[in-house]
């Protein structure tokens, strides 16, 4: 199932999508806004892998890369990302906010912090044995919420697994600007075990993201898994305020795609990125075919 | 022209300028990126030891511009969107106002608290809100809305320099790339400047130039003052019905010059009122001066209206979106209705 070719489709998927997203956008297709995933993939394909049926996802505001390896439609997060009534939130939510299954995102920082706790509790009261995952990005840190819910997800033993994805930057503050101290000791504060890691090569994430799902579904309660990672893209689109030089580095060094990649054949390769080309094509296409709502809200 | 964005940074800069003590606190404010709608640009450059980019940390930073306003300083607070305003919410509501009060008018609470707000722009249900009417009862809060009109910048100056505080600035961001009208800038309008005495918020009056009376008075304010322009134009060449725009910048109650002395004297004069909003409709601005009209003016009030959002969320498609929110067709479609009665 975490076979090479499979986790470079996952990983590529994602890629496809986004890049996508981000080449059409001046073309008029899409409107409102939109964050893109790039760089980060081995983080959703790397956590989400592990997930079994009836676990909840809590995602933010860069929630495409999250959504996919979920196993949500693409045709459906296009229609969504283009105001289509086809779209997974029927329109109304746009790139920010989306449900799907057991997929939540929310674009407010933060806010999904207590509702993944509470989310887990209520799967541990109705003792159902699913985990929750909740993603959250390293300028998040900021919010108060965050600390009330890590007190009573460790005091009531929700099961939860906070993923802090740390790209180093929040829009364009970087993370020297805007955190204090140190990240794995706020979840140690509150007695929460937390992993760190700095890669991007999904086969790290894999194994250790799969060690903490299995601890929560053995003892019911929370854990953190830190990873620092790059994000290649703008903020949201055009608003990058880092040098060139160090996002080509980040390209040449911290790529998910190019990393997992080299560990195919060149004919698997080329196969799979065939398959996903034309998927994420056919996808695009339907999408963009399907009728803008009525007038109505 | 300067735009209304130019303005408010002009208004932004003269504050910092004539007092030492103003200090800008918010996230993503550091040039060259200059704020995620470019209000504050420059300032970080010019005076780097008084702007704080910060983590994002709402709640935190209205808080603590509570404390810097407590202790003599007086902090400007930029949210990044007028949605998270709701995370401020306690601190504004429990502390910030009350400190005056509750310490028996010992202390003042000079800060501001600014903030992009408003849809049209497909960003979604929590990125378009227009939630200022959450914030427009609380007592000891004033809360100060420009429009593309006159001098965003210098009421913008003037809250912080001048208002014993606590204020909020409301800005419409669909208003930052209008320009900031002057009356020579309106041929087709009569545009009138209104001050009162003790006050420091202007209010507008556009007519139609040339028109008889006006027949239908509109109060709206931020960019549906925009809005309801537009819909002047409309009614006037395509139906003959000729209405005043009456355009406040102090938006909170009680204590509104612009209510006692420019709204409530024109409907006495028209009998007719409509009220034009960005907000959802229930429990809104429109339904306050409705009220307070309706209290003073009993059966001499023969029309009135309200023109506002649907009483749901802010769909991010556009056709919803554009559903959703209150568009010049409306003001029309309801001046034509209170106009018949
Ligand atoms: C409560 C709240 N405050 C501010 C924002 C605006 N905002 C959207 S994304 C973002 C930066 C988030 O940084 P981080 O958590 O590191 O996630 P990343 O974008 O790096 O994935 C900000 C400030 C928001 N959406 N919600
Ligand atoms: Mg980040």
């Amino acid at each position: 199932m975490h076979d090479h070719p499979t986790l470079y489709r996952g990983l590529y998927r994602i890629r496809r999508f986004e890049e996508t997203v981000l080449n059409e956008f001046s073309s008029g297709v899409f409107y409102g806004t939109t964050h893109t995933y790039i760089g980060e993939e081995a983080d959703a394909v790397g956590v989400l892998a592990h997930l079994h049926p009836g676990d909840v996802v809590f995602s933010n505001h860069r929630c495409h890369g999250h959504f996919i390896a979920y196993g949500g439609y693409l045709r459906a997060l296009f229609a969504e990302l283009m105001g289509k009534a086809s779209g997974v939130s029927g329109g109304r939510g746009g790139s920010q906010h989306i449900h799907w299954k057991d997929f939540y995102s929310n674009g407010i920082l933060g806010s999904t912090t207590p509702a993944a706790a509470g989310a887990a509790l209520a799967e541990k009261l109705k003792g159902t044995g699913a985990v929750t995952v909740c993603f959250i990005g390293d300028g998040t840190l900021g919010e108060g919420v965050l600390y009330e819910s890590l007190n009573m997800a460790a005091l009531w033993g929700a099961p939860v697994l906070y993923v802090v994805e740390d790209n180093r930057i929040a829009q364009t503050t970087p993370i020297e600007l805007a955190l204090a101290g140190s990240i794995p000791a706020r979840f140690e504060a509150f007695g929460i075990p937390a992993r760190e890691l700095d890669t991007s090569d999904v086969l790290e994430v894999l194994p250790v993201a799969g060690e903490l799902l299995d601890a929560i579904r053995a003892e019911p309660g929370p854990r953190a898994l830190i990873l620092h990672t790059c994000r290649f893209g703008p903020h949201s689109k055009g608003d990058d305020t880092r040098p060139a030089e160090l996002v080509e580095k980040m390209r040449a060094e911290r790529d998910p795609v190019k990393i997992h990649g080299a560990r195919l054949d060149d004919a698997t390769r080329k196969a799979v990125e065939t398959e996903v080309d034309a998927e994420v094509a056919t996808a695009f296409a339907a999408a963009k075919a399907e009728p803008m709502p009525e007038g109505t809200p | 022209m300067p735009t209304v964005l130019d303005s408010l940074n002009a208004g932004l800069h003269r504050a910092f300028a004539e007092d030492e003590r103003v200090l800008l606190l918010g996230e993503d404010i550091l040039d060259p990126y200059g704020g995620a709608f470019k209000v504050p640009r420059g300032l970080a450059t010019q005076y780097p030891a008084r702007v704080f980019t910060s983590p994002v940390s709402e709640a935190g930073l209205a808080g603590m511009a509570g404390g810097l306003a407590l202790r003599g300083l007086k902090p400007v607070v930029e949210i990044m969107f007028g949605d998270f305003l709701m995370l401020t919410a306690d601190q504004l509501l429990n502390s910030i106002t009350k400190f005056g009060w509750m310490y028996g008018g010992q202390v003042d609470v000079p800060l501001v608290i600014r903030t992009p707000m408003g849809g049209r722009r497909g960003y979604g249900p929590t990125h378009s809100q227009t939630i200022e009417k959450h914030f427009l009862g609380v007592p000891g809060l004033t809360v100060l809305a420009p429009a593309a009109l006159g001098n965003p910048g210098a009421l913008l100056a003037d809250a912080i320099l001048n208002d014993p505080g606590p204020v909020l600035f409301v800005e419409n961001k669909l208003l930052y790339l209008e320009p900031a009208r002057a009356a020579s800038d309106l041929p087709e309008f009569e545009l009138t400047p209104h001050t009162f005495p003790g006050d420091y918020a202007p209010a507008y009056s556009l007519r139609i130039s040339g028109a008889p009376p006006p027949t239908v008075t509109i109060a709206a304010y931020g960019y549906a003052a925009e809005l309801a322009r537009k819909a002047a134009l409309l009614l006037a060449y395509e139906h003959e019905i000729f209405v005043e725009v009456l355009v406040p910048t102090r938006i909170s109650f009680p204590g509104n010059a612009y209510f006692d002395n420019l709204l409530l004297p024109a409907v006495q004069r028209t009998g007719r009122l409509l009220a034009v909003e960005e907000g959802t409709a229930a429990l809104g601005w429109g339904a306050e001066v409705l009220a307070r009209v309706a209290e003073t003016l009993g059966s001499n009030l023969r029309a009135a209206g309200r023109v506002a959002a649907e009483d749901t969320p802010i769909p991010a498609s556009t056709p919803m979106e554009d559903a959703a929110l209150p568009q010049a067709g409306d003001i029309v479609r309801e001046v034509i209705r209170i106009a018949s009665r």
